[in-house]
């Protein structure tokens, strides 16, 4: 029997159309905006202004505190203006705007693509690196990576978990990652692993990827502590608690970080920037994402610089169909679905999804008929119909009580519900209320 | 009558008295003075618990005035002067001054202004929408329509007008409570001054993009120009972040910033039509 988390989950549709699209490079757009908030934290501070020049590579904006990190120039040109623009959040961010006229990179950054196997870096040393090299988490949470490297005094990570489930619906950027840079990756798995002092490592992937499972054990026999777990198709899998339960068995408590069990999660994509940060000098300017839709004419994979137009990717595989209700921003269950599509990739946009009129569209909410279909598949055992009343009630104490901060946000009870209703939408509403509560206690 | 009968009334009563002596001690030795001047506080105040005072409701609020002895700062917004004066005798003290003030809602970007760029689907409430992203149209400050203000509102002060899409103030119920102040996720709704005959000069405008993105999103956008404030007479007009404030304690509603204005942001409300200029500065100097 395969491993997988034990309460709750749903299984989507899988539609991962872009399966077997090897990852083609984008050419560069014409223009990059980078948003100076492309992660979890304080939004970094500008330290370029209008009219300087820059190559790809260098230190666009600095990193503004502890939970912050470096951004860095994707293409080589001159900073046309620093505005505020629209990112996927839908509001606008104060962003870099920089006209490109080429690919030029800064000093010290290794481009060729050769393997580099050894360092003689210590652990702190990695982590340095990572830090000046912007990493977040490029799963889709972005949350700074030496953050995550660096447990609070007292605990100690014991196992690392490599996050190349791709649990979302549709998305293939970690999947084709694994198959084309599978020795960088474990290359970036084995200085994680340094950088974390622990000698065990385990990549969790689903079932539904059998070929980066069988790639991935092969290559594995040449690194000592690195394993390969194959898990059941389950959404959401790749939350980070989920995979801990499936893989380690540990259940991390209400409340607490993973690093509370032990364990350290890291995505497949975070491994692949360690690796380029560590061993290439190569700041993280570009990533993979998935470009993908039912009426799409060429869905694809692409490796896309931070900051290109989200309308290029669209561009590159074969324009907005005519059909299109919604560009959504990341996976159908977690993504958001965006008002133009003029913003840029972010760092932690890890795909672009097309969704027609057929599919697109909200159906009429239903009265709730208490069916519980929603309690079943919470995969953090919350009650989402009764988080949602207290929401809708404005009942915000009760809220707290019933752990809506606990939820991940994966959707699965909108998913699931025979009355169409909108049960996320509350419960982020709870989420947003209620944590702000809890911090201005503090 | 039958013994029965006869031992179960004794019995009764006995435990009935017993009872009583009991309760008698007990509400003597658990006695917890409360000041009458609660009780008689709250029945001067209107019972519209609407939290507008500050505090939880009407009882919250009397009980705080007693425990303070003091009207400092303390003002229900509901009843006016007229209830605070009653409260002033019972707890005999002065009343504090408080002028009363009306919700204005600063944006004007109607459907016809402001044209939508996206279609929004989710949960039809002002507070998830603003949650998702900046709304409808080009402009992420102004109202998102789903009338999140309307729902809260205990006066019935407040209504959707559907072809606008933008919320209105029923002057003559609202009470300033600053219920829909608190509830719109975009800070749209300002207590302003209230003008005899419900007057209003005001910038009906929180956008604070530069001028030429806010008129693009929105026509009658405040573009920060600066006209007013140089027009204004009496330093009621200040500019921030690419945006005219009106100061409604320092207005005198000469609405020679409404004439100056090039977009149409400064909306004058309840005055008579305009007439020739003339009588028009005379007036002016009237008010």
């Amino acid at each position: 029997m395969l491993k997988t988390f034990k309460i709750g989950g749903v299984h989507p549709a899988e539609n991962k159309i872009t399966a077997d699209k090897v990852i083609k490079k984008l050419p560069l757009p014409k223009t990059v905006t980078i948003p100076v908030a492309q992660h979890i934290g304080a939004p970094s501070k500008v330290v370029v202004k209008r009219g300087d020049m820059v190559k790809a590579g260098q230190l666009i904006a600095q990193s503004a505190g502890f939970v912050s990190t470096n951004i860095h120039s994707s293409v080589s040109g001159k900073v046309k203006k620093i505005d505020s623009v629209f990112d996927s959040s839908g509001y606008k961010k104060e962003s870099v705007v920089i006209d490109v006229d080429g690919d030029e990179w800064a000093e010290g950054i290794d481009t060729s693509p050769d393997l580099i196997k050894t360092t003689g870096l210590d652990a702190k040393a990695i982590n340095k690196k990572i830090l000046e090299a912007g990493i977040v988490g490029l799963g889709g949470a972005t949350f700074p990576t030496h953050v995550k490297l660096s447990p609070p005094p007292g605990m100690k990570a014991e196992v690392l978990l490599i996050n190349g489930v791709e649990c979302e619906p549709y998305l293939t950027a970690d999947h084709r990652l694994m198959l084309e840079r599978g020795e960088e990756l474990l290359v970036g798995i084995d200085l994680l692993k340094k950088a974390l002092g622990v000698d065990r490592a385990v990549i969790g992937i689903e079932n539904n990827k059998p070929d980066a499972i069988e790639h991935l054990l092969v290559l594995c026999e040449k690194y000592s502590g690195i394993e390969v777990s194959p898990l059941k198709v389950k959404y959401p899998q790749g939350g980070e608690k989920q995979l801990i339960k499936a893989v380690t068995g540990r259940e991390v408590p209400s409340g607490a970080l993973p690093i509370a069990v032990g364990a350290v999660v890291n995505n497949v994509g975070t491994a692949l920037a360690v690796y380029e940060a560590v061993m290439k000098n190569k700041p993280l300017v570009e990533r993979i994402v998935t470009v993908t839709g039912k009426s799409l004419a060429n869905p694809s994979n692409f490796k896309v610089r931070v900051g290109t137009p989200v309308k290029e990717l669209i561009e590159a595989a074969g324009g907005l169909p005519e059909d299109t209700a919604k560009v959504v921003s990341g996976g159908p269950m977690m993504g958001k679905a965006v008002a133009n599509i003029d913003i840029p990739v972010a760092k932690g946009t890890s795909g672009v999804l097309i969704i027609n009129e057929e599919e697109g569209h909200r159906k009429e909410v239903l009265n709730c008929i208490r069916c519980g279909r929603c309690v079943g598949v919470c995969p953090m055992g919350l009650e989402p119909f009764l988080l949602m009343t207290l929401a809708e009630k404005k009942i915000w104490e009760k809220s707290e009580h019933e752990n809506v901060m606990d939820c991940i946000e994966c959707g699965s009870c909108s998913f699931t519900c025979p009355a169409n209703r909108p049960l996320l939408d509350y419960i982020r509403l709870g989420k947003q209320t209620v944590g702000g509560i809890i911090r201005s206690r503090k | 009558m039958s013994a029965s009968l006869i031992y179960t009334i004794i019995t009764i009563s006995s435990i009935g008295i017993a009872a009583a002596i009991i309760l008698y001690f007990a509400a003597r030795k658990f006695y917890v003075y409360e000041d009458p001047r609660i009780d008689e506080v709250e029945e001067a105040l209107p019972a519209a618990n609407c939290g507008g005072c500050g505090y939880a409701g009407c009882r919250a609020f009397a009980e705080a005035i007693v425990k303070d002895n003091s009207l400092e700062g303390k003002n229900c917004p509901v009843g006016g002067s007229e209830v605070m004066n009653k409260v002033a005798e019972i707890m005999q003290l002065e009343a504090e001054k408080h002028k009363p003030r009306i919700a204005v809602l600063l944006c004007n970007g109607t459907c016809e202004h402001r044209p939508k760029t996206n279609h929004y689907e989710g949960a039809s409430t002002c507070a998830i929408a603003a949650m998702n992203y900046g709304g409808e149209t080009g402009c992420q400050y102004g109202c998102l329509g789903f009338g999140d203000c309307a729902d809260v509102c205990d006066f019935d002060a407040l209504h959707m007008d559907p072809e606008t899409g933008l919320p209105v103030v029923t002057d003559e119920n609202c009470v300033g409570c600053g219920a829909c102040v608190d509830a719109c996720p975009k800070s749209l709704f300002e207590l302003r001054k209230q003008m005899p005959k419900y007057r209003k000069v005001y910038v009906a405008c929180r956008n604070e993009d530069k001028g030429g993105v806010a008129k693009k999103s929105c026509e009658v956008a405040c573009i920060g120009c600066g006209k007013c404030e140089k027009e204004c007479k009496y330093d009621a007009i200040t500019i921030n972040n690419n945006r005219a404030f009106i100061d409604s304690d320092k207005c005198v509603l000469c609405r020679k910033c409404v004439s100056v204005c090039p977009t149409n942001a400064i909306i004058e409300e309840n005055f008579p039509p305009r007439k020739v200029k003339k009588e028009k500065e005379t007036e002016t100097a009237h008010a």
